[in-house]
């Protein structure tokens, strides 16, 4: 129990968006180790998939890669890739957690992110991160910048296909190939598993067929026809791929073990090869004069020519494998004395049965199988003219047709009917062609024979009664239905028994009831111990398929038997069950391609092969039906290609057990699919994308490079609509909140589009515009003014398609309620943000609650804490919001992590060593310069190249490179491998500004042994191709330039040492208000002593005057009990009516003098602290308008506020009676925006919406009868607040809305105080009685 | 004045605020005239005379100093050493024969992008209707 109690100075944050990253870094960088788990193969979230960030237009990406990096690199941070929650455990600062690491198939710490595997995968899928927009590979990194900076395979479940196959052939993957023209690599990757190509191309019974998921759609794709394909052309172009070695997955040094296989079938054969493959010793004994046991003798030449068999008996042959034929091995126990070390019996069952009936003895009635055989051997067989045969299944046919090619009258008797026959279907219909005729429904009951030989056959009829255990209907005897057919010859088809006189010695080897040897099913081992039986003598006749299969698998036992391991461990298909993919959507209909058969009438002269096979042409057209269910198709050339060694596609998962000590949450959210609202057209109409999409359009990395194209035609638009409010505000779609943010990625979007192309249109057709953060609204005004943007009130009712065109008709209502259409080239549906599906999952595993809309529940007053202590929760996952909020918020719980976690800081961290550092200061400068492109930022104006080869010119340097993206994390491993070749002991960059990415490539000098300062930078973006976008010559010469000047100052440069200065750990938090009393505990729960500052003589700031909030919390008693916290905290020192007198020192260093005024003492102190705070906080703007200050009924909200907390209190003690003034209140006007969004104020005051409904609402409740009127200019109540304003809204609260430049005006009336006017514009213009704007 | 005339202008700007304040000219795309080049100092106190001598000797056209606004240098008071040395070294180019409106100061702060490239443009004018700084005319840096 003790081990529980104790703390653990470790943190796991779930999600490696920027909110987990931001968090990740934090934590590692103030002492505890940090686990980030991710779903997706690489962090990055949504962030790295945005062009760039509003308002200030970053390149979203410059700001993810250096983090994608640095936290990469840390020390402390380790990432759990394609990792998931299983189940978490104990309490707060003790949790344990179990994970599951899905299978990468990659291998992280070899993979180099060459992309090699990538460029010869075959397999396509969507691409998530490019939204659908592009493809990407099975093998595939999410994006280039992508951290980790390895690749990943993205496999489903085994394709039904190879499920479906006894031998486990990479059925998908061989069809891939062939789409891709690879016709040798799918042919070896056949012979992984099976080394009969050709024969299987020929006579398998493809199972894989029946379970193909095409055939649900139209038809089974054809693939044996494709593996005939692949073989045939494989071998009239062996000379072509001579030398050419298969990859093996088995180990081939050559081994001194014997194995003895008794029978060359391709189970004994198969058998063969795969043993000789891992360098045993191996010898077929073969009683007959040919090798292929079934192959050779029971299936006619007309379906397996003889010279396609040889060539792959060769090919086994080649493999070191010795075929001793007319050898009969009539004894086991010879052979182990001989030495053998194991035996695999696979003699199959070549004993025709015939029934027992009269006259069954007479010459004519033979058995199948030894007619086949003699016909295959060339041995003369009379028939006579006229010849039945007895049977339905494969053996049967072959029969028939190889009587009738020896010039016979045949004709088949079976007992049930057509539908029932095991043969195959084309088999009987190719028997039916050449004149085959049938009799169904009979039975041979007697041979009536003449002379000894066959003259009549007296038949049965019958008739199809119950179902038996195949399942099909068993035929039962017609009495009195006898029946005479006159024939000269009848050929028993019905079934074979294997030959086991050789092993009636031995006794140890138990047979079955049926004859055949008894074995384990999964081992193929007899009951003594090293031999082995398997194939048709083990399981009775079957196909040859299931012959190789068993082979293949007793391969395996054979080879474990003489390295002595278990033969049975994980013998079953080593794979995650996935949830299996999802049927695509829609599949174009398209018939399988018909294999090409001889002319009846060339067939049933001679023994020709009957079918032909496809062309090229037909095999890659139907390897193009596939649907590729598994996703990866294991064709293996990524392992082919992999000059690292880096894939295993045998990898498993693993489960994970970590111990943390809290838990930050940070699955961030899922973008709303507006597939479901079909009144957009989206995925209907191809220039209807959302606005994720269209970042990805805009982004330089994305699938046009940056170029603003629509899909339809790839060319640039004219027109651009953007529809606000797509899956946000909106009951249909379960979103009634407001997402937060779309509005200004709107604005954003088409700011940056016309930015890439001057004259393309851009509207945006809104609701309210929600521009409430930080310079948000400069950003609204600016699209407006200075870009054009045109913004359209209005909502947005059905988007249609024109004909021909693909442009689209978009139609609107009005505020004024006029219903227009406008046509664009292109329409961007702002879609919201819905909570991440991660959530519930989350929710579920780990029992945490979601609020009504399903995001993780947090409170006002602790944000960022969920419903289960220890576990907190950042970003969007707890409600929609922007990515600085997301940041903060991603702080902040760290903070309560470390709150929790203070006693054990610094207890599982490990500090980072760097390689000693090189002393070049007498060294002459080698200088290597790395030129970014910065994807199109840099090289979309500067001539890169000309750069480069400037560069190689100049004194001193010994290597220049240009890289797409210089910070990423691959081009940061090769800057370390280029230090080291060429053994630079300068490093210049040319990117972007030294102010964000020096300190990242400072430490990678520092990591290659230099010195940090050995480093300068060329800021050919910020400074260059950002601001000379149109003199792209000038760019290119200053670019050049800059890097002569940066080249020239790293010559001069030396070695710099670093100096360690102590932190005064304390901090000054100033302002005494919520926000600096929070910071001022939490530093102080943290372990710091902290010293708070407040200028008036009472903590509480703003929140004083306010009493509840919109959802209702009561603020004071929070207050009252924060203040005390914060008061009677031993580490805070708060100083009460205190003033600031002078701060100085430095970043950890500051010694600040404060003056406290209390009760008129004044009084002086000194502190020194490393650190300072200030949430000095912003006070209600004071109207100087409307009457503010003339008239005691224009107030504030805040004023109002009160009022309205008083009169609730004199309800309270005097019951229902109207007595306060707010009570006898008729009609109430609020007029929002006064100080905000003004010339004065050019910005959103982002609480008086909220402010203003939550207070409406009061009203309304305390005094129902009050008419309430709300001026506003757009409502801005972001978030879950929409649910407040919707509910005003219902409640009959007027929203009226004004222009900037027609404000509200406000005269008296009456000095009674019975009458004032609001005027707004021509819209309302009333007298009203008690109005009272606020 | 000669159309085809291209100044060279070097543009000192310390870390903290000019520097700052050029790459957010930079992230707001504000274009400016590709006709100066910027030399990075920790702070604008850290430009010796004898830099903008240089600069002129080896043939500039004119130079720029910027700094944090007064009271705001990360270094207390490097603006102010600058203000002093700025003063004097106008007197000293003007006897060396450099017309001093080829020499400016300016405080330019992180946020001020729009200042930066107003300021940029307009001295890059100014210096093209001056002309080629003669006295010292070496060929191409």
């Amino acid at each position: 129990m003790e081990k529980n109690n104790h703390k653990i100075g470790s943190v796991l944050i779930i999600g490696g968006g920027i909110a987990g990253i931001q968090a990740s870094l934090d934590l590692a960088n103030s002492g505890y180790k940090v686990y980030l788990l991710e779903n997706s193969p690489a962090i990055g979230g949504t962030m790295a998939q945005l062009d760039k960030t509003f308002p200030t237009n970053d390149c979203a990406m410059c700001i993810m890669a250096p983090k994608l990096v640095e936290c990469g690199r840390h020390p402390n941070i380790e990432l759990l890739t394609c990792s998931e929650i299983e189940e978490v455990s104990g309490k707060p600062g003790n949790f344990n957690v179990r994970v599951f690491k899905h299978p990468r198939f990659i291998d992280l710490d070899k993979c180099t992110g060459c992309g090699e595997c990538e460029k010869v995968c075959p397999i396509e899928a969507v691409s998530e991160f490019n939204e659908g927009l592009v493809e990407r590979k099975a093998v595939y990194r999410p994006f280039a910048q992508a951290y980790p900076n390895a690749f990943a395979i993205d496999k489903k479940q085994r394709p039904p296909c190879q499920q479906a196959c006894p031998a486990g052939v990479h059925v998908q993957g061989y069809i891939a190939l062939i789409k891709e023209k690879k016709y040798k690599e799918a042919y070896d990757l056949i012979r992984e598993n099976n080394p009969f190509p050709s024969v299987c191309g020929r006579i398998c019974t493809h199972p894989c067929e029946q379970n193909c998921r095409r055939g649900e759609y139209d038809s089974p794709v054809a693939i044996k026809d494709l593996k005939r394909f692949i073989a045939d052309y494989v071998i009239q172009h062996k000379d072509e791929f001579e030398g050419r070695e298969q990859a093996c997955l088995f180990p081939t040094e050559p081994k001194k073990e014997k194995v003895a296989i008794i029978g060359s079938g391709p189970s004994g054969l198969t058998a063969g090869y795969f043993l000789a493959k891992m360098g045993y010793r191996v010898t077929v004994f073969e009683e007959l004069p040919v090798p292929g046991g079934m192959l050779a003798v029971g299936i006619p030449e007309y379906r397996l020519p003889k010279d396609i068999l040889d060539y792959e008996i060769k090919a086994i042959e080649k493999a070191g494998v010795e075929i001793r034929t007319n050898t009969c091995v009539d004894s086991i126990g010879r052979l182990k004395q001989e030495g053998y070390d194991a035996i695999y019996i696979a003699t199959g069952a070549h004993i025709g049965v015939k029934p027992d009936i009269p006259g069954c003895d007479g010459i004519g009635v033979v058995d199948a199988v030894d007619f086949l055989r003699s016909v295959n051997l060339g041995k003369k067989v009379e028939l006579g003219k006229k010849v039945a045969v007895v049977g339905g299944g494969n053996t049967a046919i072959d029969a028939a047709r190889t009587a009738k090619r020896m010039g016979c009258e045949v004709t088949l008797l079976y007992r049930r009917t057509k539908v029932e026959m095991p043969a195959e279907d084309r088999e009987v219909e190719n028997a039916l062609e050449e004149g085959v005729d049938t009799i169904f429904l009979v039975n041979p009951s007697e041979i009536v024979c003449e002379n000894g030989r066959v003259k009549c056959i007296k038949c049965t009829k019958m008739k199809l009664g119950e179902l038996d255990a195949s399942g099909r209907r068993r035929p039962v005897p017609i009495e009195g239905s006898d029946f005479l057919i006159e024939r000269d010859a009848l050929i028993y088809a019905i079934t074979q028994k294997p030959n086991i006189s050789f092993i009636s010695g031995n006794k140890n080897i138990e047979v079955t009831r049926w004859g055949t040897i008894k074995a384990n099913k999964k081992t193929f081992e007899t009951d003594e111990s090293g031999i082995f039986a398997g194939g048709d003598v083990e399981s009775g006749p079957a196909t040859v398929i299931e012959a190789i299969a068993t082979g293949r698998k007793t391969a395996i036992s054979i080879d474990r038997y003489i390295r002595g391991e278990d033969l049975k461990e994980g013998r079953e298909l080593e794979i995650d069950e996935l949830p299996p993919k999802q049927f695509p959507e829609f599949v174009e209909r398209k018939e399988r391609q018909i294999i090409l058969t001889l002319a009846v009438e060339e067939r049933i002269k001679n023994f020709e092969e009957v079918d032909l096979g496809f062309t090229e042409e037909m095999a890659v057209e139907e390897a193009k039906r596939c649907l590729e269910c598994g996703l990866c198709s294991e064709c293996m050339e990524c392992v082919r290609v992999c000059e690292a060694d880096a894939v295993s596609h045998s990898m498993v998962g693993e489960h994970l057990n970590i111990d943390v000590g809290s838990i930050i949450l940070a699955p961030g959210l899922d973008k709303f699919d507006p597939s479901m609202k079909y009144e957009f057209g989206y995925k209907k109409y191809p220039n209807v994308v959302t606005s994720i999409q269209f970042e990805r359009i805009l982004a330089p990395s994305g699938p046009y490079q940056g170029h603003i194209l629509r899909p339809s035609d790839s060319k640039e638009p004219k027109r651009i609509a953007w529809i606000q409010c797509v899956g946000s505000r909106d009951e249909e779609s379960n979103s009634t909140y407001c997402s937060s943010v779309c509005c200004m990625y709107a604005i954003k979007e088409a700011i940056i589009t016309q930015e890439h192309v001057k004259d393309i249109e851009s509207s945006i057709f809104f609701m309210d515009i929600r521009a409430y953060g930080k310079d948000f609204d400069k950003y609204y005004e600016r699209a407006e003014q200075e870009y054009g943007v045109r913004f359209i009130r209005s909502r947005v009712g059905k988007i249609e398609e024109v004909e021909d065109s693909n442009n689209l008709l978009v139609y609107y209502t009005t505020e004024d309620g006029k219903q227009l259409a406008d046509e664009f080239d292109l329409v961007v549906l702002s879609v919201g943000l819905k909570p991440s599906q991660k959530i519930a999952d989350l929710s579920d595993k780990l029992g945490i609650r979601l609020n009504a809309h399903e995001f993780f529940r947090t409170s006002v007053f602790s944000p960022l804490q969920t419903t289960l202590p220890g576990i907190f929760v950042c970003g969007p996952a707890s409600g929609p919001k922007d990515i600085p909020e997301t940041v903060m918020e991603a702080s902040g719980a760290v903070a309560s992590a470390a709150e929790l976690l203070s006693d054990v800081r610094g207890t599982e961290v490990i500090e980072k060593v760097y390689p000693p550092e090189r002393d070049v200061n007498d060294e002459p400068p080698r200088i290597g310069v790395f030129v970014c492109h910065c994807g199109i930022n840099i090289a979309g104006v500067v001539d890169v190249p000309q750069v480069v080869a400037y560069a190689k010119t100049l004194l001193d340097v010994v290597n220049v490179e240009d890289n797409l993206f210089t910070c990423a994390q691959d081009t940061i491993e090769r800057m370390k491998q280029v230090i080291e070749e060429h053994n630079l002991n300068r490093v210049v960059v040319a990117s972007c500004s030294p102010r964000t990415h020096e300190p990242l490539f400072q430490e990678t000098l520092r990591e290659s042994g230099l010195n940090s300062y050995l480093f300068e930078m060329a800021n050919i973006r910020d400074q260059c191709s950002w601001v000379h976008m149109n003199e792209p010559e000038e760019a290119t010469r200053k670019s050049k330039e800059l890097v002569r000047m940066a080249v020239t100052k790293a010559r001069l440069l030396e070695s710099l040492p670093k100096i360690e200065l102590p932190v005064i750990q304390k901090a000054l938090v100033i302002g005494g208000g919520l926000a600096g009393m929070v910071s001022a505990f939490s530093i102080a729960r943290q372990g710091f002593e902290v010293t708070l500052v407040e200028r008036e003589q009472e903590l509480g700031g703003n929140l004083r005057n306010l009493y509840y909030t919109t959802q209702g919390d009561d603020v004071q008693e929070y207050l009252n009990s924060l203040i005390e916290k914060v008061e009677n905290h031993p580490r805070i020192k708060v100083y009460k009516g205190a003033n600031i007198e002078n701060i100085e020192g430095y970043i950890g260093n500051y010694k600040t003098s404060i003056t406290t005024n209390h009760e008129s003492r004044i009084t002086n102190n000194e502190l020194e602290h490393g650190i300072v705070i200030v949430s000095t906080g912003a006070e209600e703007s004071k109207p100087k308008e409307y009457l503010y200050g003339e008239d005691a009924r224009v107030i504030t909200q805040l004023e109002l506020g009160k009022r309205l907390v008083e009169a609730e209190k004199i309800l309270e003690i005097k019951g229902k009676k109207p007595v306060s003034q707010i009570q006898k209140l008729k009609s109430v006007v609020m007029i929002q925006c006064v100080g905000s969004r003004d010339d004065e104020h050019p910005y959103c005051s982002r609480v008086c919406c909220q402010e203003a409904v939550k207070n409406a609402l009061k009203l309304e409740e305390l005094n129902p009868e009050v008419s309430i009127y709300i001026l506003h200019r757009d409502v801005r109540t972001y978030g879950f607040f929409e649910k407040y304003y919707q509910k005003a809204r219902d409640d009959g609260i007027i929203f009226i809305r004004y222009e900037k430049d027609e404000k509200p005006i406000v005269s008296r009336l009456s000095d009674f105080g019975e009458l004032s006017r609001a005027v707004i514009g021509d819209r309302l213009s009333s007298k009203t009685k008690n109005q009272k704007p606020i | 004045m000669n159309k085809d005339f291209k100044p060279k202008i070097i543009v000192f700007c310390c870390n903290w605020c000019s520097y700052a304040g050029a790459d957010l000219a930079g992230v707001s795309r504000l274009q400016m005239k590709p006709y100066f080049r910027v030399i990075r100092t920790m702070c604008s106190g850290r430009v010796d005379p004898e830099f903008v001598l240089n600069a002129f000797t080896k043939g500039a056209d004119g130079v720029m100093i910027a700094g944090c606004h007064p009271g705001d240098c990360h270094y207390i008071n490097g603006n102010y050493k600058t203000r002093r040395r700025y003063l004097l070294l106008k007197q000293m180019i003007a006897q060396l024969g450099i017309n001093p409106q080829r020499l400016r100061l300016e405080w330019i702060s992180a946020s001020e992008a729009t200042k930066f490239q107003q300021t940029i443009n307009n001295f890059i004018d100014e210096i093209t209707k001056l002309g080629p700084q003669s006295q010292y005319p070496y060929g191409e840096v």
